[in-house]
């Protein structure tokens, strides 16, 4: 089959699309041919594969997630199978599309460019569904998908060169693009907007529970106390949220295993939390919340942007000391805006692509410190 | 003065075919050759036509811009064949060994009498300057120039390299003889690191004794240097290998050229790996002995797996390497291999599978590339696997852009390829950095010239 494909062989246009499952399948028979002689067994593929892996948890807890928050907004009396399949039915299509519509431009761009296909849209295909409302309409999803991957990555030139995040640019466009669709406190919730709007529901239940709000955490940050109870909900993550962010058991989890494996940078993550708690004790002192600043970490996309978003290493800080600094402004810059920003309740998405552009500019600085540092020192050996 | 350096940062590569402390043979050899292609950026003249007959120690090419820089014949005997490639370029020079193996006598030398203009002009005739190579870029010393300092590397890290206690264990006296010479040669010393205070070369005298600990590339002399002195813009450092002071030396007291060595055959495809004795540029087919027969998938590397050079079964030995490695070419497909939980059988730096699980176990590596090349996407690998202050990927980059400015920057004067072949192992992307980094320097010596 592979002649067919090959240059100059019939189906020789499609040979990036052919290339692409080929490798997939099997590991090419391609040998060294200048410098080393023998590589590691280790692949982008096997890094990419590694963070989808560490996704699965979140994954699989936003699915019962979602299960459980519309059980209990219609009063609903669901075992655990029916909530993880009320919430597999919703999720999956949010996968389809993600994957269909991103797929299918970056075997376009591939095929265009004449390249091999990269691994990259694995792991941003796998995180949009987990970072957008559950609600969202599926076109919306497709146009944002559509935006981010041709404005965010190929116009850049594909994995490795691209600047922001193109999972959270996806979540930017729809963001503002469609406020009323991403934000609010109707959207968190399963089956709500359908039925807002046509008055009945999935199935079963026709009416709401009496005093349900589907409000996330964030929206009620002004007015919140500190409540044992509440930070348990949020820490295990049966709350209204986007689909996989709202448990930080499960993030912690993922965090687990790209730090074990080496493929997110634990440096990130931590300045990212010290910048979060700083502030948000700041923030406490200062009486901009009754809560104290560990809540911050629990709350909102904080976890998930701090352990899979800001750690995505092509838009990420570079040089080791950059990326100290880059994950602690991260962390500190959301919970600002989370806390001094009437406009916006979540500033983690925001924080991050303002840091993604940013990143270049700490690693210059950073790098040209190290280079003075150096000069200087060969000067006193001398 | 000592100094104990122990670097963190490294991996020694666990392959199979560690070559075990025997000789065993020593090859007479046939045809030998020598190949302008073991010598970077400079172009050579041929000074002998095919027919002609050569003495041990007899001018066979020269360097064009250092006309005194030459390159002689190892062996006595008749050159076979002078073999061009593309555009006449001088591929080698083959000269095939008469039964005398007569040798020039350039006459004995008592180094401590003797000024630096001396000692210069006996290593350029007697045909041992090529091994002193200068840094930065990794070129011929220029005669001209007084390096900031000399460095030696007395022991190797590199995959399954030659013990050189084992190669060079008996050469003390004559290395001791070659430091007393180049040490004339600078101001600034001459620099010597073993890896162990009990080494037999820390018994030389009248050098800078260093100690490095640490996995490899703590046997490079570039990281050597990086960690003991760095290069810096206008900076000029010499260095040799042991293997070449032992020849020097050997001059200095002899008053002839003997460039015999012995040379680890190792890999996971040798056959009861062990060393031989021979020259450099010997035929590979004389070591055929080691590989098994009537096999056609092995690839012979002149050199270690990291940084060698393969020059396949009809190939000859390189003028600096004292070892050949034989492995697995490896073109085979693998189903699913990267979506396999663990695959026993690869190794890998990275903790994605579970080589760090038994780190005493050894591999058949093989030559398959495990991946298709993509661009740059972890940053934080290769400083893993690299002793040295400088930013790899940054260092790439500039190069592939074509940008001096920032090449000068990231350390383009501190590094040959061979620095950076762990990162170029370690690389999920597959990128060939040795081959950016020898472009860059390709650049470098073509626009500071």
């Amino acid at each position: 089959m592979a002649p067919t494909f090959s240059e100059g062989g019939k189906l020789g246009f499609l040979h990036s699309t052919f290339d692409a499952f080929e490798t997939f399948a099997f590991v090419p028979n391609t040998t060294t041919k200048k410098g080393s002689h023998v590589r590691d067994c280790n692949d982008i593929k096997r890094v990419m594969i590694m963070v989808v892996l560490a996704l699965v948890p979140a994954m699989l807890f936003g699915m019962y997630n979602v299960g459980l928050q519309h059980s209990a907004a219609f009063g609903l009396d669901w075992g655990f199978g029916q909530m993880f399949w009320y919430g597999l039915l919703k999720v999956a299509p949010l996968f389809i599309v993600s994957y269909l519509v991103g797929l299918a431009i970056e075997f376009t761009g591939a095929q265009l460019r004449g390249h091999e296909l990269t691994e990259g849209y694995l792991v941003t295909g796998f995180l949009i569904p987990l970072i957008v409302p559950v609600d969202v309409p599926l076109w919306m999803l497709a146009i944002a998908v559509a935006f981010a991957v041709i404005f965010g990555k190929e116009v850049f030139g594909g994995t490795g060169m691209n600047i922001w995040n193109p999972a959270l640019l996806t979540r930017a466009f729809l963001f503002f693009s469609y406020p009323s669709k991403m934000s609010g406190d109707t959207v968190w919730t399963g089956g709500l907007s359908k039925f807002l709007a046509k008055g009945h529901c999935f199935q079963g239940s026709d009416s709401l529970v009496d005093g349900f709000s589907g409000a996330t955490p964030l929206a009620n940050l002004g007015s919140a106390t500190p409540d044992c109870g509440w930070f348990t909900d949020m820490f295990v993550g049966t709350i209204p949220g986007a689909v996989g962010e709202t448990s930080v058991i499960a993030i912690l989890l993922g965090a687990a295993i790209l730090i074990w494996t080496g493929v997110a940078s634990w440096k990130i993550m931590v300045s990212s939390i010290a910048g979060g708690l700083l502030i948000g004790y700041l923030g406490y002192w200062g009486g901009a919340t009754e809560l104290p600043g560990y809540y911050q970490l629990v709350m909102g996309g904080f976890m998930f942007g701090t352990v899979f978003m800001a750690t995505d290493p092509v838009t990420s800080a570079q040089t080791e000391c950059g990326k100290w600094i880059y994950g602690f402004l991260i962390g500190a810059l959301a919970v600002v805006v989370r806390l001094w920003n009437p406009g916006y309740p979540e500033g983690m998405m925001l924080a991050i692509l303002l840091l993604n552009t940013f990143a270049p500019l700490i690693d210059h600085c950073v790098i040209t410190r190290s280079i003075a540092k150096k000069a200087k020192k060969a000067k006193v050996n001398a | 003065m000592s100094n104990n350096i122990v670097l963190k940062r490294g991996l020694d590569l666990p392959v199979n075919g560690a070559a075990a402390l025997k000789t065993s043979k020593t090859v007479a050899a046939d045809v030998v050759a020598i190949k302008p292609t073991d010598f970077r950026g400079c172009t050579l003249r041929l000074l002998v036509r095919e027919g002609d007959k050569v003495l041990a120690g007899s001018p066979v090419l020269a360097d064009k811009k250092c006309p005194d820089i030459i390159f002689a014949s190892p062996v006595s005997g008749t050159v076979a064949e002078i073999v061009r490639g593309d555009r006449r370029k001088l591929l080698a020079v083959l000269i095939k060994a008469d039964a005398q193996n007569e040798a020039i006598d350039f006459g004995k030398k008592n180094v401590s009498g003797m000024k630096a203009d001396e000692i210069k002009e006996q290593l350029l005739k007697g045909g041992v300057w090529p091994f002193i190579v200068q840094r930065p870029y990794g070129i011929l010393a220029d005669p001209t120039v007084q390096p900031k300092a000399i460095f030696i590397s007395a022991f190797s890290t590199a995959p399954l390299a030659a013990d050189l206690e084992y190669t060079l264990g008996a050469e003390v006296e004559n290395i001791q003889t070659a430091v007393d010479a180049l040490a004339k040669l600078t101001a600034g010393g001459v620099h010597v690191c073993t890896n162990s205070a009990s080494s037999k070369f820390s018994a030389l005298k009248g050098v800078k004794a260093h100690v490095v600990e640490g996995k490899h590339p703590a046997g490079n002399v570039g990281v050597q240097i990086s960690n003991i002195s760095p290069i810096m813009k206008g900076d000029t450092v010499w260095t040799v290998s042991l293997q070449g002071a032992a020849a020097i030396g050997k001059l200095l007291n002899t008053g002839k050229l003997d460039l015999t060595r012995k040379i680890a055959i190792t890999g996971p495809r040798a056959n009861d790996p062990a060393y031989v004795e021979a020259l450099p540029g010997t035929a590979m087919s004389e070591f055929a002995c080691f590989a098994a027969q009537g096999e056609s998938d092995i690839r012979w590397v002149s050199g270690d797996i990291l940084t060698g050079t393969a020059v396949g079964a009809n190939g000859y030995l390189g003028f600096f390497d004292n070892q050949v490695t034989l492995l697995s070419e490896g073109n085979y497909y693998e189903m699913l291999g990267w979506a396999k939980p663990a695959r026993p059988k690869l190794h890998s730096f990275a903790r994605t599978y579970f080589s760090w699980l038994c780190p005493k176990k050894k591999y058949d590596m093989d030559t398959n590339t495990h991946g298709g090349v993509r661009p740059f996407v972890l940053s934080d690998v290769y400083s893993k696997v690299l002793p040295m202050d400088i930013y790899p990927v940054y260092l790439c980059k500039a190069c592939l852009s074509n940008n001096i400015d920032d090449m000068e920057k990231f350390g383009i004067y501190e590094v040959l390829p061979e620095d950076l072949a762990l990162c170029e192992y370690v690389d999920p992307s597959k990128i060939e950095i040795q081959s950016i980094i020898a472009d860059g320097i390709a650049l470098m010596l073509k626009e500071m010239a």
